[in-house]
């Protein structure tokens, strides 16, 4: 049996463990041990306010898909089986659409004279295009949409396996639909939404080619220094170390919600 | 029976909207694909081929097709058997040492990407796989295994194992009874973890963004580099193949994939 498993786990192992390991080994070995690229991330400003940014988005993005997923979850949960199906395909349509194709979307729709603005403009809404992309606005938009099917497709399995009797004997013991949702439903969704959130967020850390595409160069996350200091820096033992942090994030976010909840939960979808 | 209440009007608003929010961006490539302006204009002014016409007659934009439709290929050719092959392994194994596996095979799906594409960037320089086919295809292996693996292993999670004891107590040895009995039963899941992994490998942008170069350059990359500099809508035109052709596979891959998967 290990025969068999053994070609598969020689890719993984040549081409992620590998090359991580070699990533960890540069940022702290140049002509010696050293912590200098570590320092940096400390001491300046860039580093760690790009770090900074990066979470700050991701948190923002992981409410907002919260707040927009948890009422399609809900609503798909509770119409009959044909009205579920479709909802359900309809947030997983744009699920297999390419990142790119995504990107390129929202610049048509948001850009100066994009179709929102000309749409604007048309009504006479406004009268000088607003500067929807190119900024961390624009980013926030397309990351909310490329992550929101992995908020709403754990919450909707989780929501599925509350059995409905539950709202029926809160509501036989007097409780309203507001307050039985509130006592009952919303505590039993909660490992949806914590698989969810812990899913979009660390998806989130990295995400590079919408920042990048949609950030005009003035949202610089994380992913994105990693990728200026090999590409236009050739600072290797920088971007490696900043690539290790992150992975250390993320790792570290996935073992504490493994205190809480299976990860097969979180990594289930996709 | 149930009463429409005002906050189930309200619920079924707000659905609606992000439902829009979710949808609309795709469907909006395709009008502009068809538009005969040069620059994005909505409603378009007239239909036209004029992009989709760019497209097919622009070598470079053929050859990064090419390159993207050989390296799925390839992808699915290789990572298909292996992740058969790990996905039945880990269903048989009773030895710990499975489980370590397992969570191994799927670390592609936890890694940010960025941090694989710069490291596996650094390991090919190192062995010269920079700029080269069999580059490309080894870096979408590894990101379209995980698929396969969950895939199949969903598949023989409702497959009976004794089906194959059977047939090799009445002499086929392991190899057959596997092909004979076992793989004609999880077609679908194997199926379906194919056809995810060709999308997985038709979609991979950041990887080639760091390994390819020269003439083996994969459309996502050419398109990541078109987006950057100037939107042209020959862009509107390949996504909409590109949504085209994945939405198509989709389609095939659900309708095989074993319910509850």
């Amino acid at each position: 049996m290990l025969a068999l498993v053994s070609p598969a786990l020689l890719v993984i192992l040549a081409l992620i463990v590998l090359p991580v390991g070699w990533l960890a080994w540069q940022s702290i070995y140049h002509d010696g041990f050293t912590l200098e690229n570590y320092r940096r991330i400390v001491t300046e400003s860039i580093y760690w306010r790009s770090f900074a940014l990066t979470f700050e988005i991701s948190l923002l993005v992981t409410v907002l898909a919260l707040l927009l997923g948890y009422p399609v979850a809900y609503l798909a949960n509770a119409v009959p089986r044909g009205w579920s199906v479709l909802i359900l395909a309809l947030v997983v349509l744009p699920f297999w659409t390419s990142v790119l194709v995504r990107a390129y979307a929202w610049l048509a729709l948001l850009q100066r004279t994009g179709v929102i603005n000309q749409f604007l403009r048309y009504l006479d809404v406004i009268g000088e295009p607003l500067a929807l992309v190119h900024n961390t606005f624009g980013t926030v938009v397309a990351t909310v949409h490329i992550l929101l099917p992995f908020m709403v497709l754990p919450l909707y399995a989780t929501m599925q396996k509350i059995p409905g009797d539950l709202m029926h004997a809160g509501a036989s013991l007097g409780a309203g639909p507001a307050h039985a949702f509130v006592r009952i439903f919303l505590p039993l969704s909660l490992p949806g939404v914590l698989a969810g959130c812990t899913m979009v967020f660390v998806l989130c850390l990295g995400f590079y080619i919408t920042p990048e595409l949609l950030g005009g160069g003035r949202t610089v996350m994380v992913s994105m220094l990693v990728s200026r200091n090999v590409e236009l820096y050739n600072q290797f033992g920088a971007a490696s170390a900043v690539a290790v942090v992150l992975l250390l994030s993320v790792l570290l976010i996935f073992f504490v919600v493994s205190r809480f909840i299976s990860l097969d939960r979180v990594l289930g979808q996709k | 029976m149930r009463t429409i209440s005002p906050g189930r009007i309200a619920l079924i608003a707000v659905c609606a909207l992000v439902l829009v929010f979710l949808i609309l961006p795709v469907l909006i490539i395709a009008p502009i694909s068809f538009s005969s302006a040069r620059f994005l204009t909505f409603p378009p002014p007239s239909l036209s081929l004029r992009w989709y016409q760019q497209y097919f007659s622009n070598p470079a934009w053929m050859q990064a097709t090419r390159v993207t439709l050989t390296v799925a290929f390839f992808t699915v050719a290789i990572a298909t058997p292996l992740g058969v092959a790990a996905a039945y392994a880990i269903s048989q194994s009773k030895l710990r040492i499975m489980r370590l596996i397992h969570m191994t095979l799927l670390l592609p799906l936890v890694v940010p990407i960025i941090i694989t594409a710069v490291g596996i960037f650094f390991v090919y320089v190192r062995v010269g796989l920079v700029a080269t086919m069999p580059g490309l295809v080894l870096a979408n292996v590894m990101l379209g295994l995980p698929y396969v693996v969950i895939s199949v292993l969903a598949g023989l999670q409702s497959f009976d194992p004794t089906q194959e004891m059977v047939a090799r107590s009445l002499g086929m040895n392991r190899l057959r009874s596997f092909f004979a009995v076992t793989l004609p039963q999880i077609k679908s899941s194997v199926v379906a973890g194919g056809i995810f992994a060709f999308i997985s490998a038709m979609d991979e942008t950041i990887i080639a963004l760091f390994i390819s170069g020269g003439q083996y350059q994969p459309l996502t990359k050419r398109m990541f580099t078109a987006l950057r500099d100037e939107i042209d809508p020959t862009i509107a035109a390949i996504s909409t193949l590109m949504t085209a052709a994945s939405f198509m596979l989709v389609l095939v891959a659900s309708a095989r994939q074993p319910k509850k998967a």
